[in-house]
């Protein structure tokens, strides 16, 4: 019977090919909206988390407070008041956690011909387990190069780009702020910062070299920022209590008094980064759900006409023996028809048209199954919603009145 | 010989804006099995609403009618829905086929709503058009056909659930007098050949000359019954 009907179905929508057509692409606007829409919001959201990520997990930032001097407060990391020897004192607090100074400042770098302006971050040998990054080719700085000072340097990708035309750079001497330096390492490719700065883009040194040769003034003897690695996310909140407690004690901080320094959990940033951009897709989502809507409204509009028009037949279906319930079936199936084939298309639409802005326009477009299956399934309701009025108002047609319907 | 329609003092009441019209004024007949009846009346006499309610597409106000000795004064639409499939055929004036199904589509169709498996609503199909001559057009469409040929479709489409009761309302009206005669040879050979009890609406006397016995309605009551052959008009 059902099959009886869905192929009866199919033919009335044969019969009216254009107005069957124009009917589903409304839905099928609506669900490839849906699917492109959703799938641009987590690709931004995956794509801010990945940047997110990339910092390292679990990270604690400590950084140098605003230092009041004679009322004019300076902004955070102002007056560093972070010394290596914090460092050490975190260190002692879980001895397995990671802990780097980083100081950072800008150098002229000068190999042959080239020369080229990019960051310098002095840190130690913890470092790029922290940030959960490798050194590629060469090695990197071993305790000995921290304790001595010595003038080495490990490149980003986009330096060697920037400073050496094709020979290998692990071994060359450049020179950093007119003085030379050995390289021992080139780092991975580590993309974007939060904050948008290309990390490709910065050589990394030891932090008493950094101290010592090019970061001059108060960096002499303090470092601008620590960062911290936890275990585990969880002792992440009793770690940032610590690390205050015992700051506060190293720098002799009265009871009442504000702290020098400043503690930031990453963790807390990457939640609420992933909960903004968590919103956007919802509410692109929904912005995209409208025109779900109206198409299914076009639907039942349609199908409302179609009934109308139809009156005569359901009378003779009436009068052949049809009951009502098997009238309603058939204008149902009509309009989940519609809908679905509109939303079939719609999402082979969307998901195509994801990828291609993806390649195209270099958009983050992240397309899942979780959207296509909603929008497979709000598609059917969208046939079942719109099209029950209609259905019903058919198959409540009083037989005689159908009948004689012109 | 068993009855198939029973009217008791039927009545049919409509009520529009300027007060209740009654339509028919207790009418009481019985329609034995086998029999072929025509209903005749002039306009407004109440034949087709008659036929609306042996047809179960309406209900009575007042009396009783019972279908094949079930009462369908309290039968709930989906019950009439199912003896409108099962114990009824209708044949129209305008045909009524669907234009776009095949004839043998539109011959099978209500066995769909009988739950008939599809090989065997085709056969019964194909089998009910080749009865009435037809076929060998199986495939073709309604509007590829005349109207003679139209009614025939019809006339198989009614017979094909093997129903107790034909209703044919003006069956000849849209047919010219040739096809309008082939026509009602052929319902008088169903009526002969398969003891199928026939009743038709005309206003046409030379049409209801094939039928056994005639009923002739006036102002909502039974002018004459008796056999047609006996019939000498209605005085006004």
């Amino acid at each position: 019977m059902i099959a009886t009907l869905l192929g009866e179905a199919w033919q009335a929508m044969l019969a009216n090919r254009l107005r069957t057509f124009l009917t589903a692409l409304g839905i099928t606007i609506g669900v490839a909206a849906v699917v492109l829409m959703v799938a641009i919001g987590q690709g931004t959201q995956q794509k801010v988390i990945g940047t997110i990520n990339s910092m390292g997990a679990n990270l604690l930032i400590v950084n140098s407070a605003s230092a009041r001097s004679g009322g004019v407060r300076s902004g955070m990391g102002g007056m560093p008041t972070l010394t290596l020897g914090d460092v050490a004192a975190i260190h002692e607090l879980a001895p397995t956690l990671y802990a780097s100074p980083i100081s950072t400042g800008f150098v002229q770098l000068v190999y042959g011909p080239n020369n080229w302006n990019t960051s310098a971050l002095g840190v130690n040998t913890e470092y790029l387990e922290l940030r959960d990054w490798r050194v590629e080719r060469g090695r990197s700085f071993s305790e000995s190069d921290i304790s001595s000072a010595t003038r080495v340097v490990i490149l980003g990708q986009k330096v060697v780009e920037n400073l050496f035309d094709s020979e290998d750079p692990i071994g060359q001497v450049i020179r950093v702020k007119g003085q030379p330096f050995t390289v021992i390492g080139v780092l991975s490719q580590k993309g974007q910062s939060m904050d948008g700065r290309d990390q490709d883009d910065s050589i990394i040194v030891p932090v008493t070299t950094a101290q010592r040769q090019l970061l001059g003034g108060p960096f002499r003897t303090a470092v601008g920022m620590i960062m911290v690695q936890a275990e585990s996310s969880a002792s992440l909140n009793s770690l940032e209590r610590q690390i205050t407690e015992l700051l506060r004690q190293r720098h002799h901080i009265r009871e009442k008094a504000e702290n020098d320094f400043g503690v930031t959990n990453m963790t807390s940033v990457a939640e609420t980064a992933s909960e903004v951009t968590g919103m956007l897709s919802l509410l692109l989502g929904a912005i995209a759900s409208i025109s779900l809507f109206v198409g299914g409204i076009g639907i039942m509009n349609i199908m409302l006409v179609s009934v109308t028009e139809r009156t005569r037949e359901i009378g003779i279906r009436m009068a052949i023996g049809a009951d009502r319930r098997t009238i309603l079936t058939q204008f149902l199936l009509e309009s989940i028809i519609i809908t679905v084939t509109g939303g079939v298309i719609g999402i082979l639409l969307g998901a195509g048209l994801a990828t291609a802005i993806g390649k195209l326009a270099e958009i983050p477009v992240h397309v899942t199954a979780q959207p296509i299956l909603l929008a497979f399934g709000v598609s059917v309701a969208v046939g079942v919603f719109f099209g029950l009025y209609p259905a019903r108002k058919a198959s409540r047609l009083r037989p005689i009145e159908a009948l004689r319907f012109q | 010989m068993s009855a198939v329609i029973q009217l008791d003092a039927l009545s049919k009441d409509y009520f529009t804006d300027a007060g209740a019209v009654s339509v028919l004024k207790g009418v009481s007949l019985t329609i034995s099995r086998g029999e072929f009846v025509a209903i005749m009346g002039p306009s407004g006499s109440g034949k087709s609403t008659l036929m609306n309610i042996l047809g179960c597409l309406d209900i009575p106000s007042g009396g009783a009618y019972r279908l094949d000795g079930t009462d369908i004064g309290t039968l709930p639409e989906s019950e009439l829905a199912r003896l409108r499939g099962q114990v009824i055929g209708f044949v129209f004036q305008g045909f009524n086929l669907l234009p776009r199904m095949s004839l043998g589509n539109n011959v099978a169709l209500p066995l769909v709503y009988q739950h008939v498996g599809k090989s065997e609503r085709l056969t019964r199909a194909a089998d009910m058009l080749s009865r009435v001559g037809l076929g060998h057009l199986v495939d073709s469409l309604p509007t590829r056909i005349s109207g003679g040929q139209q009614q025939r479709v019809a006339i198989a489409r009614a017979l094909v659930t093997r129903p107790s009761l034909i209703l044919a309302d003006e069956p000849t009206g849209n047919l010219d007098s040739h096809t309008g005669r082939e026509i009602m040879e052929l319902f008088q050979r169903i009526n002969r050949e398969q003891g199928i009890t026939l009743v038709l609406v005309t206003h046409d006397m030379s049409v209801a000359r094939y039928a056994q016995r005639l009923v002739y309605l006036k102002d909502g009551v039974l002018a004459y019954d008796g056999p047609v052959a006996e019939f000498q008009g209605v005085t006004a």
